[in-house]
């Protein structure tokens, strides 16, 4: 069989692309790894593709959107949350997912990440963190270890990175979840829960960025990183998300905030509808 | 390889085996080795080959141990890789094996 | 009583408004039902009234974190197919630069009000100014042409928002209303007409099965038609250049040649169609003030005035600054001896103005932090000129 002809063999073919394939990142990048998980979760609960948006921000994560074969939209740097937002309220019937990094979603798109989450509008947010920002060569951002070597850091990072998972719970997040790219299967299930599930939620998928920050922290190949993964991952469901730091030594990954709360949309149309009944009783 | 099994399960006769198919698309495949290191039954190695970006893809060395488990398919980052079932192939119990 | 159901949407008859709330008005009157807004002096009452009217016409108002967050919602809602609107001032509007580039790239029609007060930074809140001309037209990175209108009156304030989200549908394009502080602030009658009288038109969809559909392949008018999201098109847009798939091309000359061109052309080609302006008195003018905004209804008053002693004076008034009339004001260039701008920075659009006159004299009369032009500043410099 050619190969062309057997790409479209492939389980997932529907939902890419395929005029797009290959992808820009490199061999061994977590992001298509994180494709992957949410193309295999998408197919799982048999979504209707047509009400599905796939919004991305700037970076290598943020090519994602382009590859899916449903609506996508590739915003400006950090502004994927507020553009999703304004498609999530404008249209509810949609689901609204922003696939980007952690650069982009926490450092330039930062307010508008925990303004979201507050509001708790239910949009899904699945981070790619590389701890460092890949796509222009690798400088330190909000999520690179005290310590770690970047291009911008060439002394070593002093800046103290952010707990993704504490600061999503803090904000508001009603689903907050992460895993490394190893844990393929769970990760799969949390896209899908967060998909499932009503209001902002956040999935953090730790990733090797083995060409750039790998390589000048000396960490090795990806199959080193993703060995390291497994040996560091500690699954502990409902763990204090204060306490889950991403540490040299330990990475606690699983569940960490799966509750109910009202999202934004729904108290926008109730309130709404209210308004509405109240002009019906004046005329 | 097939297992030598110290009891045999008394449905060992009945139930059927599915036989897998490794489809390896090569031209894909950046070489990065998930696949290959993560494979619970150490089903592929890498290749001697070169492929058009002058990368070793997997090669499957023993497709008969495939569990179908579709770990290589969900960890692929370039989705080079995907096992189906081979339809109308199951092996039935282990007598096959032996 | 037999009446006739009262339009929510349209609120027909006569009333007594700011600039601010007829804007809103005219905005919902248009078809917007998405407001994404930030409080900012002084267009603040605009996001008030949205706020309280968006529920009534089933629409949605959304306070977000910041002015960028604000656009980059009215964008995301342009694209699930509503029509939609922010309101800012000078330092939001700032903020807004960015993703007006986005909205440019990406085509998405929008409207966005700036009423404009003092600057630079945080300047003058309160007061009026007309400073963040240029801006409009060149605040974001790259080449790029938009709209920008500039109402005159309350009245205009209405009739003006829906003609921004008209041109914003037809040219698929972010179309500004520039107007200053005190046509923001100012109460004035305002007609509503009714409902059917009001022209609104809507983007142009796609006429294509969702397989043929290529999202940014321009009509014969230059503009692509515009799936949204959830019409089953499955169509990717990106800030990046892209081809007319919506494919990103970073690094393609012929591409980014032929997209930044045809974002330009469609609307430089229009000009003619888009433009508007009020002229008065110019047939045989000796001597024409060229004016926009609030220091128009000055200029009117100086004209009329030269004209009783003796000076044959004659108005442009501008409603579209952007694109710049300029083949129009050549052709007054050539009839008058000297055109006069007054505006309310330390000139801005005066430069373009040079630019189209060519030999013919122009002169700024500039006014900066204080009350607005008065005619008889406008007569004096007419009389200087007309020596």
């Amino acid at each position: 069989m050619k190969e062309a002809d057997l790409m479209l063999k492939h389980p997932l073919a529907k939902y890419l692309r395929q005029e797009r394939m290959p992808h820009i990142w490199c061999e061994g990048c977590g992001n298509g790894i994180l494709l992957n998980s949410f193309l295999e979760g998408l197919d799982e609960l048999k979504q209707n593709l047509d009400r599905i948006v796939v919004v991305s921000g700037i970076g290598c994560i943020g090519r994602a959107a382009g590859y899916i074969n449903v609506d996508s939209f590739h915003t400006t740097h950090g502004r994927a949350i507020p553009f999703a937002t304004g498609v999530k309220l404008a249209n509810p019937n949609l689901k609204v997912v922003v696939i980007s990094g952690d650069g982009d979603l926490f450092a330039i798109g930062g307010n508008h990440f925990i303004h979201a989450a507050r509001r708790n509008v239910d949009i899904k947010v699945i981070c790619a963190n590389n701890f460092n920002y890949g796509m222009t060569g690798g400088q330190y951002g909000p999520t690179t270890p005290l310590g770690s070597w970047t291009t911008t850091t060439p002394y070593g990072n002093i800046e103290h990175p952010f707990n993704l998972v504490h600061l999503a719970a803090a904000s508001g997040a009603v689903y907050v979840a992460r895993w490394t790219t190893l844990q393929v299967r769970r990760l799969k299930n949390s896209i899908k829960k967060a998909l499932q599930k009503e209001g902002f939620s956040l999935v953090e998928v730790i990733s090797p960025c083995p060409e750039i920050f790998d390589r000048y922290n000396k960490l090795g190949t990806a199959v080193d990183v993703m060995k390291w993964f497994k040996l560091i991952s500690q699954v502990k469901h409902g763990y204090d998300p204060a306490k889950a730091e991403v540490a040299k030594n330990k990475i606690i990954v699983g569940e960490f905030v799966d509750i109910e709360k009202p999202s934004y949309g729904r108290l926008l149309r109730e309130m709404t509808a209210n308004v509405q009944d109240k002009l019906k009783g004046e005329k | 390889m097939p297992q030598k099994l110290w009891r045999e399960p008394l449905d060992a006769q009945k139930t059927k085996l599915p036989k897998a198919e490794i489809c390896i698309i090569t031209d894909l495949c950046k070489g990065c080795g998930f696949c290959i290191e993560f494979c619970p039954k150490n089903v592929l190695e890498q290749s001697e080959q070169l492929n058009k970006k002058g990368k070793h893809p997997p090669e499957v060395t023993d497709e008969s141990s495939c569990a179908l488990c579709g770990f290589c398919t969900a960890i692929c980052p370039e989705f080079a890789i995907f096992v189906v079932e081979k339809k109308g192939e199951n092996n039935v119990g282990n007598e096959e094996k032996e | 009583m037999g009446m006739k159901k009262k339009s929510r949407s349209v609120l027909s008859g006569v009333h007594f408004l700011s600039g601010d709330l007829a804007c809103a008005e005219g905005a919902i009157a248009a078809g917007c039902r998405f407001f994404g807004g930030y409080p900012i002096t002084p267009a603040t009452e605009i996001a008030e009234r949205m706020a309280r009217r968006m529920p009534e016409v089933e629409g949605i108002y959304v306070q977000m974190e910041d002015e960028i967050g604000a656009i980059a919602a009215v964008i995301g809602a342009s694209y699930a197919g509503k029509k939609a609107m922010t309101a800012t001032s000078g330092p939001g509007f700032s903020l807004m630069q960015e993703n007006i580039g986005l909205a440019v790239m990406t085509e998405a029609p929008l409207v966005i009000v700036d009423i404009m007060r003092g600057g630079p930074s945080t300047g003058q809140p309160t007061m009026p100014g007309q400073q963040d001309v240029m801006q409009a037209k060149w605040g974001s990175h790259g080449d790029y042409e938009i709209i920008a209108l500039t109402p005159s009156s309350v009245q205009e304030m209405f009739d003006l928002t829906i003609e921004c989200f008209n041109l914003s549908e037809i040219y698929r394009v972010p179309v500004m209303l520039l107007a200053d502080e005190i046509i923001g602030h100012m109460w004035e009658r305002v007609e509503i007409p009714p409902a059917k009288e009001i022209a609104t038109i809507n983007r142009k969809k796609p006429d294509v099965s969702p397989n043929e559909y290529l999202p940014f392949k321009p009509d014969q008018n230059l503009v692509p038609p515009m799936a949204c999201f959830g019409e089953g098109y499955h169509f990717h847009a990106t800030g990046l250049t892209h081809d007319e798939t919506g494919t990103p091309k970073t690094v393609s000359i012929e591409e980014q040649s032929k997209l930044v061109k045809r974002l330009c052309e469609k609307i430089r080609k229009n000009v003619d169609k888009i433009v508007k302006v009020e002229e008065v008195m110019l047939e045989d003018a000796d001597v024409a003030v060229l004016a926009y905004g609030i220091t128009s209804r000055a200029a009117l008053s100086a004209v009329r005035k030269a004209r009783s002693i003796g000076i044959k004076a004659g108005l442009l008034r501008l409603i579209t600054i952007w694109p710049f009339p300029e083949k129009l004001v050549a052709n007054i260039a050539q009839q008058v001896q000297a055109i006069i701008v007054p505006e309310m920075n330390c000139g801005q659009l005066v430069r373009e103005v040079e630019r189209a006159a060519k030999t013919t004299a122009v002169s700024l009369l500039s006014k900066l932090g204080e009350d607005p032009h008065r005619p008889i500043e406008i007569v004096k410099a007419l009389r200087k000129v007309t020596k």
